[in-house]
């Protein structure tokens, strides 16, 4: 065989600008801004764009986005969690269960319900790779399971489908502030004493900036793409996950523990979806058996504008974060707008087809698929 | 002759009543290139996943580097240095080239105690290896699926020389391939064996196998008919031992010697 030195001619050269664009983010990117441009457009005026407003559809994404990367790992790995919605329910339900029925200590009740969370995603897991039924099914059946649980749980301990008094419940314990607390107040405060942001007028609060602190749940949703990002991308389990994905044989072939590395992701997204339970129960102050409901398919969504494969082995953290990001500005920026709520969903079809028609085409590109 | 680096003994193997292998003796020497034909549902998959620490033996005996061995898993066998490149070649189409290389022996460096890919070395190592073997990459970042059959397989035969395989199985590595990517995966067999690799190229292919192997063992039905060394058997000869024998040399007449 002949050692050539020179390129092959059949090889294009791709333009550096062209080869920048070229990256499963780009679908989310692109999306992100179409969408800031809408509503930069139509809603500027709305108070949108003020820090109540940013904070607002802020939150909402932040939410998504803590599943998201959850969902997003797993899906890498090549497997589904579709019992994330009803884990979110069951989780703050649990909550609710030791914290204020059982009247445990509240940071008591948030490890055990994290360790039972934890438990349930890893035996989806099991199930999957032992018996090799699609992920799919399995999670379904769990997404009943679960959301039976947290039905049927409080109305045989208190004849009621929600159960509040979570808040004065947390009072004062070491370990609720993480989920439910906020930072940043005294920057806050700052803020509004010199009038960068709004302060509150009149009332009780008189004085006082109108975006007092970031809520745990942004915190825990950037952590959570770090540290996503940095364990996909930067080390070798990332590489085990996308193999895992990838072709499940051939990783086993390589060397790569497949089914840890799956049962791993699965408890990763018990654990997104119980983090996503408790900052909810914290801010609301109670837990409620319909939580959650359809949050798995829109994790999914965000995934799948984020760039990634249904099938796997392909896809990015961060594509997913922007996807989320999305559905968070979407959703709350149509009622900025004062347009009707309903078109809500035409808006995200609309987005989620054009998304993932682009990055379709960018993964055929990258992967030499045909 | 040098030492067999490893011999494989009156290897059984039997799956509930089913004689997969009758005992097969096969040995292989460093820097050779030992062919293992048989048509199909001879039995090479399943020896070689004997060899490879799939399977355990029913009985017989393996003896590496002159010491018995008992593989338990493939793992095991990899330790050692038995390396496998699969049919379904052990390569994910949507990850980079760098990323399958390492895949599963990823380099780490260690930053604030954490363990994290070393994806520098990962690049380089990959670009070099694949230069030896006269592929030029547009980048490590070049996801294995944009590239051919043949320089998947030449990729894997790398990645399997470079984590320190002393003995190489290729099972079947040219039966989807074109002429020129085929005659490119033999040259990488050919650059391995000057290595000083032991290789085992199972195919049901005569002419890729008296490109470039050594010995030639022909299996059929379970059973060795024979190891012949490179001259001593024609095409002709070898083609007939894997059919069995009789039926294909009276289609052989009609076929006007073309298969």
């Amino acid at each position: 065989m002949a050692v050539t030195d020179q390129k092959d001619e059949r090889v294009k050269e791709i333009s550096r600008f062209r080869q920048s664009l070229i990256r499963p983010e780009l679908g989310g990117i692109v999306g992100n801004i179409a969408v800031f441009t809408f509503f930069l457009l139509f809603a500027f005026d709305s108070g949108m764009f003020a820090a109540q407003g940013v904070m607002n559809w802020g939150i909402v994404s932040a939410q998504f986005m803590i599943i998201a990367v959850g969902a997003c790992l797993l899906m890498i790995a090549g497997e589904f969690d579709l019992s994330v919605g009803s884990m979110i329910g069951f989780a703050g339900m649990m909550i609710a269960v030791f914290g204020v029925v059982l009247a445990w200590p509240m940071w008591i009740a948030i490890i055990i319900t994290f360790a039972l969370c934890l438990a349930i995603g890893a035996l989806n897991g099991y199930i999957v790779i032992r018996t090799g039924l699609p992920s799919f099914i399995v999670t379904l059946a769990f997404l009943f399971i679960l959301r039976g649980f947290t039905i049927y749980i409080p109305q045989t301990l208190e004849s009621k489908t929600i159960i509040g008094g979570i808040r004065d419940a947390a009072e004062g314990d070491w370990l609720a502030p993480i989920f439910g607390g906020k930072i940043g107040q005294p920057i806050f405060q700052w803020l509004g004493d010199a009038g960068i942001i709004g302060v509150f007028e009149r009332g009780n609060r008189m004085g006082e900036p109108v975006v007092d602190g970031i809520p745990m749940m942004m915190v825990w949703a950037v952590i959570l793409i770090v540290f996503g990002h940095i364990l996909l991308t930067k080390t070798r389990f990332g590489n085990w996950i996308f193999a895992a994905g990838g072709d499940a044989e051939s990783a086993r072939n390589s060397g790569v523990p497949v089914n840890m590395v799956k049962v791993s992701m699965f408890m990763f997204t018990a654990f997104c979806a119980t983090i996503f339970a408790i900052c909810q129960v914290m801010e609301f102050g109670s837990a409620g058996a319909d939580r959650g409901l359809l949050k798995e398919f829109e994790a999914i969504i965000a995934v799948v504008i984020g760039g990634a494969l249904l099938t796997g082995g392909y896809g990015s953290v961060l594509g997913a974060a922007l996807g989320a990001l999305i559905f968070g500005v979407v959703q709350q920026g149509l009622f900025f707008a004062g347009v009707e709520s309903s078109l809500f969903r035409v808006f995200l079809g609309l987005i989620l087809l054009g998304a993932v028609i682009l990055n379709t085409y960018i993964r055929r590109v990258i992967t030499g698929e045909r | 002759m040098t030492e067999p680096l490893i011999q494989m003994k009156n290897i059984e193997k039997h799956f509930g009543s089913v004689i997969a292998l009758a005992g097969v003796s096969v040995d292989v020497t460093p820097g050779e290139c030992h062919c293992l034909l048989g048509d199909n549902g001879a039995g090479k998959s399943t020896f070689i996943k004997t060899m490879s620490g799939v399977h355990q033996p029913t009985s017989g005996e393996i003896l590496f580097e002159g010491k018995p061995m008992n593989f338990a898993d493939p793992r095991d066998a990899m330790a050692a240095g038995i390396a496998t490149v699969h049919q379904h070649l052990a390569m994910i189409p949507l990850m980079s080239v760098a990323r399958n290389f390492f895949m599963g022996n990823e380099p780490v460096k260690k930053i604030a105690g954490i363990n994290f890919l070393d994806a520098k070395k990962a690049d380089e190592v990959t670009m070099a290896e694949m230069k030896k073997m006269g592929i030029n990459l547009r980048g490590p970042d070049q996801a294995v699926g944009t590239l051919s059959g043949g320089e998947r397989q030449t990729v894997a035969i790398a990645r399997a020389v470079h984590f320190g395989a002393k003995v190489l199985i290729l099972d079947e590595p040219t039966s989807a391939l074109g002429v020129r990517q085929t005659s490119n995966v033999l040259a990488t067999i050919d650059k391995v064996r000057k290595q000083g690799v032991a290789v085992v190229f199972i195919t049901h292919n005569v002419r890729h196998a008296m490109a470039v192997g050594d010995r030639f063992t022909v299996l059929n039905r379970g059973k060795t008919l024979g190891t012949a060394l490179k001259g001593e058997i024609t095409p002709e000869e070898l083609q007939d031992l894997m059919a069995g024998g009789q039926e294909l040399a009276t289609l052989e007449g009609s076929l006007g010697g073309t298969v």
